[in-house]
């Protein structure tokens, strides 16, 4: 018994060891810039400047920062769920010429790595001008194959007679996925979504390189602009690492039952 | 079986067109469609292209030439750069995996050993994979800057340092260190996820019979999960092997050389000096090298990961 307390305690004192860095942000982004740069540094600021937030907000437009982020993030979610819950019904239900060597090139397109293809991917965008646009940054990323996969693993556990009942009263095959299927898939739809959101939302370098106007950054992009030739200020940028932070901490909390299954699902699959 | 061939074929008439689009085939096309289109046009397309770039000497603005092999030649023999940008890449792989690996282990058998809590310890370790890594290599840019946290820490301890990002050898471990806090949370949860799913009658039977914990962890547990823990191995090289916004954001590369991987020299060359053709040649580079340490992983997992449960 007093061993398990003096274990939690010791994991616990690592844990808030580990959160550290997150108090040491939102206390620098309180505190003047003086007393940021001051030198030895002070664990919390003398004066607590609470309008930082409010006026790195407007130094830089973030809310434009944020909405870019936003509309890349859902607009990229979107059209992976979409495509990924069309191509995955195809290869769990419907028999065709060449179904598995397709879906093993699906899988294999897993080991590209995404930086290989920044290049060739940027001149693509550029052929069909679409560089500072919406469409340039959104398109080339939507269409990941790893969606299509992960779809037609949970649809293949979905018990083929809910389906049949609904062909033989002469449903389509596009009818049954949105009304049959899709309905029963929320676990995995749900999982998508967040993993590929919060892998958009974070994305930094393929909307550094397409949106080359400031007005277009993403969040990420935008908290570079604080770094000037004049030097950096660090209380800004704290607050707005703050902000660009808090969406991710919010659904981690929240959704960290669908996290941790998700997670498990892959350490139950792990190499076999 | 040839009896069933045959009735098949009298109970369904042959449909028109024979070879591709039997049965569902124009359904499966109209459902794989949109996939498709996305995939040749963004993945396969620019596959080929980064091939035939690596060969040219395309500089984005003018025209391109063919230039054969000299860009990978330029490379390995007269770029002074090459050299230490493949060494930093490999010497960050191997110590951020190493130490990945460990701690991320080390606290999802701590956790897992919890009578309670246990998922507030996994979404407190879990808290920076969810948030964006630029942002987090801000945050530990402000602790390692010159007079920063890290300094006045050092300095109590009567260690001077002036900055551990203006150092040659410092600013890599100060590099490993952000994305080790950075990405450790995931291989947690996913090693910890790994350890729930061992039998507890497996741990229970050992400990009947006298299995110390630690022979426990070392002869039940580990060999049980040792699929899970090659595939995050396997996974953490990859990505580790692509690091790039902790560089772009708390070193740019330097000083001198000495934090330039592979990533960020891709960027560098592509998108800064624009020499898209020489840019793709490195990003073949790293692909091989990435297919490489995957195949030695695999050629190892034989001698240290079991699958007969």
């Amino acid at each position: 018994m007093m061993l398990d307390i003096i274990n939690h305690a010791a994991l616990g004192l690592v844990a808030i060891a580990f959160l550290f860095p997150f108090f040491w942000m939102v206390s620098n982004a309180v505190r003047s810039n003086v007393e940021v740069t001051a030198i030895p540094a002070r664990i919390l600021p003398e004066v607590f400047e609470w309008g930082n937030f409010a006026a790195a907000w407007t130094q830089l437009p973030f809310g434009r920062f944020f909405l870019n982020s936003a509309v890349i993030a859902v607009c990229v979610t979107a059209i992976t769920v979409v495509v990924s819950c069309l191509s995955g019904y195809a290869f769990a239900r419907l028999k065709f010429k060449g179904r598995e060597t397709l879906l093993i090139g699906y899988i294999g397109t897993l080991m590209v790595p995404p930086l290989m293809l920044i290049i060739p991917l940027f001149l693509i965008v550029n052929k069909l001008n679409l560089v500072n646009t919406f469409a340039g940054v959104i398109l080339p990323i939507s269409f990941g194959t790893f969606g299509a996969f992960l779809m037609r693993q949970f649809f293949l556990s979905i018990p083929m007679e809910l389906e049949e009942a609904a062909r033989i009263d002469g449903a389509s095959r596009l009818r049954i996925l949105v009304s049959i299927i899709v309905p029963l898939s929320m676990p995995a739809i749900g999982l998508l979504s967040l993993f590929t959101f919060i892998g958009q939302w974070n994305n930094f370098l393929w909307p550094l390189i397409v949106m080359t106007g400031a007005d277009n950054a993403t969040l990420p992009v935008g908290l570079t602009l604080f770094q000037t030739q004049q030097g950096t200020q660090w209380n800004y940028l704290m607050a707005g690492a703050t902000l660009s932070m808090l969406p991710g901490i919010v659904l981690a909390i929240i959704l960290q039952k669908l996290i941790y299954n998700s997670i498990a699902l892959n350490a139950g699959m792990g190499g076999r | 079986m040839m009896l069933g061939k045959h009735t098949d074929m009298i109970a369904r008439p042959r449909p028109r067109s024979r070879k591709w689009f039997r049965g569902e085939g124009w359904t499966a096309l109209f459902f794989l469609l949109p996939g498709l289109i996305g995939i040749v046009l963004f993945l396969v397309l620019p596959i080929l292209a980064s091939i035939v770039l690596s060969f040219t000497n395309w500089q984005l603005l003018g025209s391109a030439r063919f230039v054969g092999i000299s860009n990978y030649v330029r490379l390995i023999t007269t770029d002074p750069q090459f050299w230490t940008v493949l060494r930093n890449t490999l010497f960050f792989t191997v110590e951020y995996l190493v130490l990945n690996i460990i701690i991320s282990l080390g606290l999802a058998t701590w956790i897992s050993s919890l009578k309670i809590g246990q998922r507030w310890f996994r979404v407190i370790f879990f808290l920076p994979t969810f948030t964006p890594l630029i942002a987090v290599a801000m945050v530990w840019m402000l602790i390692f800057t010159s007079g920063g946290l890290f300094d006045s820490l050092m300095a109590s301890l009567s260690v001077p340092l002036a900055g551990v990002l203006n150092d040659r050898t410092l600013a890599m471990q100060a590099v490993v260190l952000t994305s080790i806090w950075a990405g450790v949370g995931y291989n947690t949860v996913l090693f910890n996820a790994a350890l729930d799913m061992v039998p507890a009658t497996y741990l229970e039977a050992a400990r009947i019979d006298g299995a110390t914990a630690w022979d426990r962890f070392w002869k039940i547990r580990l060999p049980l999960i040792s699929p899970t823990l090659f595939f995050g191995t396997v996974m953490t090289a990859i990505t580790s092997l692509q690091v790039f916004d902790q560089i772009y954001v708390m070193t740019k590369g330097g000083p001198g050389s000495s934090t330039a991987t592979l990533g960020y020299a891709i960027y560098q060359r592509g998108f800064q000096n624009f020499q898209m053709g020489y840019a793709s040649a490195i990003a073949w580079v790293m692909f091989a090298l990435i297919m490489a340490l995957t195949a030695l992983q695999f050629w190892f997992q034989r001698k240290w990961v079991h699958y007969d449960a």
